[in-house]
């Protein structure tokens, strides 16, 4: 009630405002916003000018998403005013912000699987009760679309049986049906090969010199710099800059987000490869709809070395995790230093696994790797709950064993909170990722496997993170690495695989090969390789 | 991060909605022209005034603790088991053989063997259930509802043809053997000089529903098996990547809550009725939704929102005695009761939480 | 501190309104409720009547559970009511308990007999008066089916069901009588769809009129009859009026006469178990305006020598429950 009647005070205040001579795209003033006691965007101030692509970037949680969702009328601010062209608009709900010109992209789309491209991009946004006006209208448009930003997408086809990069286009294509001059998108690249970002980027360049302002959001430095304008960066919830792109650096762009000196590359020496850990021959993996996820897939890894499994997210890797990790069937065998692993797909063998020496840092730590409602403590032993140590006897758990364990990982993992009741969930997404780390490297397993190890973790972390894979490399691991963040792949592996369409397409060594050349692969230009 | 301390959610929103639930009972005797004032002091007195009404309001506790027990051992594991209600009555049928067919010299020998009759029967009707949804996906909110009145049917022909006593008219077994008579609250009390009303139906079986809230909070606490149920309750993806087998959590913990359903037998059918009646189980294992709902499916609050719904049956029937207020409004009373304490749980949860947040920021 | 003096007072009002009600005569109904439009509304009805023509008050209070069986025959006991009647055999085991210790109180049971010094058990021959309604439905079809729909499948209903069959085959012999039960669960009391289908299912076998007790099921079976064009006949109070001309008759129990009579004699009821057959016109086949139609002077005679022929004991019409079987099924 208090912050409304702040609110209206303002609006008095800002309708007596001078009105700029030059209105931008859009204008933010003093936008703040609370969830509880957390304030998730603080008095943020920005401006867009008409016709730039205006990127900003900010670590997770840092409130990016927040302000799109306030400028997209999923949130009401708290206080603050934006306007759209020099005019203060109101935007309470998603509809007035389409109508205000707004149009966004999300990072997971917002499409009817089993609709056709068209019907995707008039639904909710129909001229009457029948269909065909609209659609003929919508083809018509499309075609001149496809022309102009080279937006070509198959109008009748049906959005399940296209490729993501395409079903992207749908999305930006469903935008400028609703006639959005203000384009935000939300990570658009995180689901793409380089080939297909690098084509977004080409349609953003066509949109922006049609006179259409481009918000992009992202974490990754390399695209804000190749293709903005202008950059803000955000800081737990406040804008703290925002600069020319021509006139700054990722360095220090990294800096303003981090607050702090960053290290971009990881130091390590190189590998000293022992005795194959794990040998894998002619694994295949059907699915439940029959399709085959992985089609005869042959690796091998060694102790001491990081082997980079690269690739589009959707390509196997998942699969591949999950069986070895115990809890996905398959066909074909797989080798744990000589002896073969039950690939039955039943769970409970995650616990021999386990016992075995294999230890598992899954891709998805909200959906796998943690129990979130359990406190800290209790996720500790997940999936370790059936080691002895943890035991008080046959049937009770030792719970002052666990807590001590719990104690001993958030001191020597430095995890924020230092409170190990703490629910998981209240961690932020490095200190989460850190637990999981914890209790899966100190184990010194013999394997390690471990996925998309630093999605959604602050810059801070991810140097922190790294060095630990690192290191427990050099104390003779071996280490199956999977991530769709190519960077990370090229840094951190010491041989490199990737993976398209359930297949092995070949195998390099990061100091052999380039973004160019493995982004061909991951995209399957290239004939697959028969044995490594 | 929670935007309410903990004691805010487990004791100010059950306390609110119950008091909504009366505030709108009280509407609704108003509105039949009576005195809800005079209502809710008729309600309290017959409930808790006399050890013959507290007697009644901890018989039907009882039950509902059993069936509370059953539903939240469930939930843990992230089942919602609509099928407490015919794994109550199998679990009469359990103890209806065990007492009717076993001779016992004395109930303290056959009170163990008809808990085990009991959870047995209960367990295994719910292992069906539990079988199809581990096995073959059958939706387990599904079978059960359906195994309840498949349960029902059941209970209904053996009483009918099969354990019915030849030439009666009601379809019920023959009275128990008075050896396996369990002492009632009476009994157990007369020797500590406590005079309890030798006609209340509480009796032994209230002291096994503790028992089983113990040994539940044991097993969901402070077990690698319970610590197994909640893994996989909160998160199926989650516990098989930690090597845990969801179709053996499934059928595990749906025999456990089938046991424990089946254990209300013990009250209702060996400890009051002291025969297999039908329709025996008369919704109490629906009530255990509410009661696991509102009970934040831990036992301390299960045991309370038991007592709370067994002060509304026992009130109730005191309404209906003395007040001449139909059963039927009785009735709704008790769903205003279940709808507030359940189904809104926002409604009076929302509200609160803004309130402080609201206060933590002028703190702040 | 007003609202507590107001608690306090209620409180107070409370016991001397209870310590005021006394020697009242009192009803509890079974679990089907007050108004199942069977013999539950039957003994509302004798207990309204007594109420009308005395003005005097009496305590009611309808089942929710069957737990309260013991409890509310206590609790009325206890306040000094008296006599307590009950319809239903389902309170025999509760009663048999609760009777020896409140031997100053008079008990009255309906449908169920129990051996007490205090207690009157009355049951009824329903067989006699299904005998009746089946000797009409056997005159009333042309063909040779008829048709019967019970509630619960218990042995009680069979009774009603034999004794039909048997009074339709003293006509015809080599006719038959379809004999259906709603379900074997107590929801079967009350499924008037069920009841419904059942009705169609046996026209669909050439069934002509059907006989309902079914309790709630069988307002279904009378609706179902009368858009069907069968003939039917209603069970327990007259239930002629609810579907007028289809309506052969109705069985009729006078539960309220009972009830009339436990009120009226007081503290005077005579304990001992009573059987009210077609002697005592405790059941009958009713005739009123609303059947008088469909009811043939021929009919009329051969239900007049029947009834007069069991009432001599020259015909004796079997009772299932005594031995779990019919001999004209």
């Amino acid at each position: 009630m208090v912050t409304r009647t702040a609110e209206g005070r303002q609006e008095t205040a800002a309708s007596f405002a001078p009105a700029p001579t030059v209105p931008y795209a859009i204008e933010l003033k003093g936008i703040s916003k609370s969830f509880g006691p957390v304030q998730a965007n603080k008095n943020i101030a920005i401006k867009v000018a008409k016709g730039t692509i205006h990127g900003i970037i900010g670590e997770n949680g840092a409130g990016k998403s927040t302000l799109m969702s306030i400028l997209y009328g999923f949130y009401k601010a708290d206080s603050g005013v934006i306007e759209i062209d020099g005019k203060r608009v109101n935007i309470t709900d998603s509809s007035s912000a389409i109508a205000a010109g707004i149009g966004m992209v999300f990072q997971h789309f917002k499409l009817v699987e089993n609709f056709t491209v068209l019907e995707n991009i008039i639904l909710g946004a129909e001229d009457g009760p029948l269909l065909r006006p609209s659609l003929s209208k919508a083809r018509k448009l499309l075609r001149e679309l496809s022309d102009e930003y080279e937006l070509s997408v198959d109008p009748d086809a049906l959005v399940e049986n296209l490729s993501v990069g395409h079903q992207q286009r749908v999305e930006i294509l469903k935008a400028l049906y609703r006639q959005a001059d203000i384009l935000i998108l939300d990570e658009p690249t995180g689901v793409l090969t380089p080939a297909e970002a690098d084509h977004l980027f080409r349609i953003l360049e066509g949109l922006k010199t049609q006179g259409k302002t481009i918000i992009l959001i992202t974490h990754k430095l390399r695209e804000i710099m190749e293709v903005t304008d202008n950059v803000s960066v955000m800081r737990r919830g406040e804008m703290v800059a925002t600069v020319k792109t021509a006139d700054s650096s990722a360095e220090e762009l990294a800096e303003l987000m981090v607050g702090r000196k960053v290290l971009l590359q990881v130091e390590k020496t190189p590998a000293v490869p022992q005795d194959v850990v794990l040998d894998i021959k002619g694994l295949r993996v059907v699915d439940g709809h029959g399709v085959e996820r992985l089609r005869g897939i042959d690796l091998h890894l060694r102790a001491g070395e990081i082997l980079g499994i690269a690739g589009v997210a959707g390509n196997g890797q998942t699969e591949l995790l999950e069986v070895l990790g115990g809890y996905m069937a398959a066909s074909g065998e797989i080798l744990m230093q000589g002896a073969p692993l039950d690939l039955s797909g039943d769970a409970s063998d995650g616990q021999t696994r386990r016992a075995r020496g294999i230890a598992h840092v899954p891709e998805d730590r909200h959906d796998e790797g943690l129990i979130l409602d359990f406190p800290a403590w209790e996720n500790v032993c997940f999936g370790y709950h059936g080691d002895p140590k943890y035991q008080k006897n046959a049937l009770f758990m030792d719970h002052k064993a666990i807590r001590d364990d719990a104690k001993g990982k958030i001191e020597r993992f430095d995890i924020r909170p230092a409170n190990c009741d703490t629910p998981a969930k209240s961690f932020s997404g490095g200190n989460q990722q850190k637990i999981v780390l914890a209790r899966e490297i100190e184990r010194e397993p013999a394997l390690l496997l471990i996925g998309q190890p630093t999605r959604g973790v602050d810059i801070g972390a991810i140097e922190f993170i790294h060095q630990q894979i690192v290191a427990l490399r050099d104390r003779g691991a071996a280490i199956l690495l999977v991530s769709v963040e190519l960077d990370e792949i090229m840094s951190l592996s010491d041989r490199i695989a990737v993976m398209f369409d359930g297949r092995i397409m070949g195998e390099k060594l990061p100091q052999e090969t380039n973004e160019r050349e493995l982004g061909l692969m991951m995209a399957g230009m290239s004939t697959p390789q028969k044995d490594a | 991060m929670s935007k309410m301390p903990k004691w805010a959610d487990t004791i100010l929103i059950p306390l609110f909605s119950i008091l909504l639930a009366f505030f709108f009972s009280g509407l609704v005797i108003f509105a039949i022209g009576k005195d809800p004032f005079n209502a809710i002091m008729v309600m309290i007195d017959g409930a808790f005034g006399s050890t013959g009404g507290l007697g009644y309001t901890l018989y039907y506790a009882t039950n509902f603790i059993f069936t509370g027990l059953s539903v939240a051992v469930a939930y843990h594991a992230g089942l919602f088991n609509i099928g407490s209600e015919g794994q109550a009555m199998l679990g009469g049928l359990g103890v209806a053989l065990v007492c009717l067919f076993i001779p016992f010299g004395h109930w303290t020998i056959a009170l163990p063997v008809a808990v085990i009759g009991a959870a047995l029967f209960g367990g295994l009707w719910a292992l069906i259930p539990a079988y199809l949804q581990a096995k073959r996906g059958s939706h387990i909110v599904i079978t059960t509802i359906m195994f309840n009145f498949i349960a029902s049917a059941l209970i209904g022909y053996l009483l009918t043809r099969v354990l019915k006593v030849p030439g009666a008219m009601s379809s019920e077994t023959a009275r128990f053997p008075e050896s396996t008579h369990l002492p009632t609250f009476h009994e157990m009390l007369a020797p500590l000089g406590i005079m309890f009303n030798k006609n209340a139906p509480a009796n032994l079986a209230f002291v096994v529903a503790l028992v089983a809230c113990v040994f539940f909070w044991w097993l969901i606490w402070r077990t690698r098996l319970g610590y197994q149920i909640r893994a996989y309750g909160q998160s199926e993806s989650a516990a098989k990547y930690a090597g845990i087998s969801p179709s053996r959590i499934i059928i595990i913990t749906m025999m456990i809550s089938g046991a424990l359903a089946g254990l209300m037998a013990i009250n209702n059918v060996m400890g009051e009725a002291e025969r297999l009646i039908d329709n025996a189980v008369e919704g109490a294992g629906f009530i255990g939704i509410a009661v696991a709902l509102m009970g934040r499916n831990h036992p301390v609050g299960i045991i309370l929102a038991s007592i709370l719904f067994g002060f509304l049956y026992q009130g109730g029937a005191e309404l209906a005695l003395w007040e001449g207020i139909p059963r039927e409004l009785v009735v709704v009373i008790q769903a205003l009761v279940i709808l507030f304490t359940g189904a809104l749980d926002n409604m009076v949860r929302m509200p609160l939480e803004r309130l402080f947040v609201a206060l933590k920021r002028k703190e702040g | 501190m007003t609202l507590m003096q107001k608690f306090l007072g209620t409180a107070g009002a409370l016991v001397l309104s209870a310590g005021a009600a006394l020697a009242e005569p009192a009803v509890i109904y079974d679990l089907g409720g007050k108004f199942d439009k069977s013999f539950n509304e039957s003994s509302y009805m004798g207990a309204q009547r007594w109420a009308d023509e005395t003005g005097e008050e009496f305590a009611e209070v309808e089942l929710q559970s069957d737990a309260q069986r013991e409890q509310f025959l206590r609790s009325f006991a206890d306040k000094g009511m008296n006599p307590i009647v009950m319809a239903g055999f389902s309170f025999a085991t509760a009663l048999d308990i609760v009777a020896p210790d409140f031997p100053d109180t008079k008990f009255v049971i309906i449908d169920g007999v129990v051996d007490q010094p205090n207690v009157k058990s009355v049951i009824f021959s329903e067989q006699e008066g299904s005998y009746l309604v089946g000797v009409m439905a056997a005159m009333a079809a042309t063909g040779d089916t008829v048709s019967f729909v019970g509630g619960m499948d218990i042995p009680s209903i069979h009774k009603f069901a034999c004794g039909y069959a048997e009074g339709f085959k003293s006509v015809k012999p080599d006719g038959k009588v379809i004999v259906n039960m709603t379900g074997t669960t107590p929801t079967a009391w009350n499924d008037p769809v069920k009841g419904g289908e059942l009705t169609k299912a046996q026209k669909a076998d050439g069934s002509e009129v059907v006989f309902a007790a079914a309790g709630g099921t069988g307002i279904g079976v009378l609706q179902t009859a009368a858009d069907e064009g069968m003939l039917a006949i209603g069970v327990d109070s007259n239930q002629n009026y609810m579907q007028p001309g289809t309506m052969l008759t109705s069985m009729v129990k006078r539960v309220d006469n009972v009830v009339y009579d436990a009120f009226t004699a007081g503290t005077d009821v005579e304990p001992g178990l009573i059987v009210l057959g077609l002697g005592e016109d405790g059941v009958s086949a009713a005739m009123d305006d609303y059947n008088a139609d469909l009811v043939t002077p021929e009919m009329m005679a051969a239900v007049e020598d029947a009834k007069a022929k069991i009432i001599a004991g020259e015909i004796v019409v079997h009772d299932y429950t005594t031995d779990v079987s019919c001999p004209a099924y």
